[in-house]
């Protein structure tokens, strides 16, 4: 990994505590889980936080994002607030969706934060329809569009990405290969290696980035990104990473080989980028420790927030249906 | 007042709504300027509009409506046109649980002001891909709304309604009202969501029937007239929000109801107009409920077949005399 010239010390110090973030918040809610605290299911982000972070580190304040149901890091990234995040995955009447949504399907309409779904592979032609929407309204934006190595055998991949292209709108198409779709391995899924090939069948330019390492996640977004704004159409960029855990709260990744996850826990991503940080002196031992315990408390505050929250009353269950 | 066609009243909606506000844009199918749409309803509106607000899409249904999800729920107001209605199976992933549910799921904070319009209905010979009704799939899902117009000054009323609500919209046209013509005011109107129409009053019957449905309740209602029986012809005009009132209150003057529709009869349109009747009017009613709806079979191709499955101006006759 090398440090890039473009980046001020600050956004790099600023991408790092928002990776850390994300991993604390995310092992955070593995705890809650663990003392059944958390309804329902989680699927954590764990060891993927460069690409949420390098994607949404090249956004502006108003670009979109859409998000899957791997989404905790994604909101966090897009500059969401934690409290409401943790409230929501608790099912309080204070998280973000007042608890109508829960963990899968969190959304922020005020960071550009259009929503999470869980149907795999929905969020792409809705992430091309805000993007057409951008381009008819005129506004500049750019969307970005989660999703996973599964989602990108649905047919909402070749429809979404397709009308893309050939309206030329201004999205980028972040697809994070994390070698599996619940058991199953991409190589059961697909002939190819690369997702990214698949950008020839509709005449746009496909990268491959390591997706462990935040500055080359952060340098294909962010040039996708001035290509999208310059109005000259949609990229897809495929993230090449790994979940730390396994799909969902019960499952234990029985299907991975051990030497794999070793390799692959090996080259976390915000390891690598704090041996850089120290090497090249931008931040000290002292500083990240610092960096971690203000992460921590705000960590601390989420989770008492969110636990004294209330829940909602039943009765608003009926609520929201139609507006 | 003049008379224009139901395809010329929707086209007059949608071109008044495009003047209006210029967030509203077509997508679909075919319906730019090489076509005009299947059923021409959009013909001449490119050329007016441009080809960004009357957009031409790949056949990728799930991602028309797709597209047209993520554009409404960013401040525009899109107008979809699905080809033929049993196609909206191939976007009912963006309809039932996109559109439908992105407002609740996420707490209130999204607003979908989406319009989906698609023919139902058989009638024209095109087999069981391209006749099915429908409607009822999407009055079972919270969130959306369905519309039914009879009429081209319902056509007109309801969609100008659609377009300027904030909610997404089921609009379900049929193939064979497209050429009918009816009155409708050259001034500005709107019909609101959830008013029923009495389309014929009447003492010993209520008829409720949608679509074709409405004309063909209407022929068996004169000739059942001329025999001495008065027939209450009650046009819901949405399904979703249904005015259940004008139903129960028309049945609690007649005492008597046949629910006609064109779909399948289980778990059908008619099902749930009977179920409503039987909860809340029961005690008004002087004879069972009568339902004639579609046998629960596909759409079949040839005439003598078809026409056997769709009901008709007989059947409906039968009914009321069955409980008169
Ligand atoms: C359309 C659909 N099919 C199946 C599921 C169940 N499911 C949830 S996540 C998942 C795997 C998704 O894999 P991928 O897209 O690679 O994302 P990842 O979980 O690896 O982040 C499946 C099959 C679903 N939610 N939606
Ligand atoms: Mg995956």
């Amino acid at each position: 990994m090398t440090l890039t010239a473009n980046l001020t010390k600050n956004k790099l110090v600023e991408m790092y505590k928002m990776m850390v973030k994300i991993r604390l918040f995310e092992e955070k809610v593995f705890e809650l889980y663990a003392q059944n605290l958390v309804p329902g299911t989680i699927h954590l982000y764990t060891g993927q936080e460069a690409v949420a972070v390098g994607v949404c580190s090249a956004l502006r304040k108003d670009d979109y994002i859409t998000s899957t149901h791997r989404g905790h890091g994604h909101c966090i990234a897009k500059g969401a607030e934690i409290k409401r995040v943790m409230a929501e995955i608790l099912g309080k009447k204070t998280g973000y969706c007042k608890g109508k949504g829960g963990s899968m399907h969190i959304a922020d309409f005020n960071i550009g934060m259009l929503g999470a779904t869980a149907v795999v592979g929905a969020g792409i032609p809705i992430a091309a329809g805000a993007a057409l929407s951008i381009k008819l309204r005129k506004t500049g934006q750019v969307v970005a569009c989660f999703f996973g190595d599964g989602a990108s055998n649905q047919g909402t991949f070749h429809e979404g990405i397709n009308m893309a292209a050939i309206w030329q709108l201004p999205v980028i198409f972040v697809c994070e290969n994390n070698l599996y779709a619940m058991g199953t391995r991409q190589s059961i899924a697909m002939k190819i290696e690369n997702i990214a090939d698949r950008a020839t069948a509709y005449g746009i330019p496909g990268v491959v980035v390591d997706g462990n390492d935040v500055l080359a996640v952060y340098e294909a977004a962010l040039s996708a990104v001035e290509r999208a704004r310059r109005d000259e159409g949609p990229t897809l960029i495929e993230c090449k990473t790994y979940r730390h855990r396994g799909h969902s709260r019960v499952d234990p990744a029985k299907y991975r080989p051990k030497e794999e996850v070793e390799a692959w826990l090996a080259k976390d991503p915000i390891k690598q980028l704090r041996e850089r940080l120290l090497q090249s002196t931008i931040l000290t031992e002292v500083e990240i420790q610092r960096i971690e315990e203000e992460v921590s408390t705000e960590i601390e505050e989420a989770v008492k927030y969110s636990m004294e929250s209330p829940y909602p009353a039943p009765q608003e269950a009926l609520e929201d249906v139609y507006a | 007042m003049r008379k224009i066609s139901y395809r010329e009243a929707l086209r007059e909606a949608l071109r008044e709504e495009m003047r209006r506000n210029p967030a509203v844009f077509l997508l679909g199918e075919d319906i730019g300027r090489y076509w005009g749409g299947a059923f021409k309803v959009t013909d001449g509106l490119a050329e007016e509009f441009g080809d960004d607000r009357v957009r031409d899409t790949p056949i990728s249904e799930n991602a028309i409506i797709g597209v047209a999800v993520g554009a409404a729920i960013t401040g525009m107001r899109p107008v979809a046109e699905i080809m033929f209605g049993d196609l909206t199976a191939l976007a009912m992933d963006q309809i039932a649980n996109q559109a439908a549910k992105l407002r609740y799921m996420f707490g209130g904070q999204a607003k979908v002001p989406l319009v989906i319009r698609t023919p139902f209905g058989g009638g024209v010979n095109i087999a069981a891909h391209h006749s099915q009704s429908l409607e009822a799939w999407f009055m079972h899902v919270p969130g959306l709304y369905v519309a039914v117009p009879s009429t081209p000054y319902d056509a007109k009323g309801l969609l100008k309604a659609a377009i300027r609500g904030n909610n997404p919209v089921i609009f379900c046209e049929h193939k064979l009202l497209y050429h009918v013509e009816g009155e409708v005011p050259e001034e500005d109107y709107i019909i609101p969501f959830g008013v029923a129409d009495i389309k014929r009053e009447g003492e010993d019957v209520t008829v409720v029937a949608t679509l074709c449905m409405v004309h063909k309740a209407l022929k068996a209602a004169e000739i059942l007239e001329a025999e001495g029986v008065s027939v209450e012809v009650v046009d819901p005009r949405t399904l979703t929000p249904l005015d259940k009132k004008a139903i129960i209150n028309s049945v609690k003057k007649t005492g008597r109801l046949v629910a006609v529709s064109e779909d399948c009869k289980t778990a059908g349109v008619t099902a749930e107009i009977a179920a409503i009747v039987a909860e809340e009017a029961i005690d008004y009613l002087d004879a069972p409920i009568k339902r004639v709806a579609e046998p629960d079979t596909p759409i079949p191709f040839s005439p003598p077949l078809e026409q056997y499955v769709i009901p008709n101006e007989k059947a409906i006759v039968k009914a009321i005399k069955e409980i008169i």
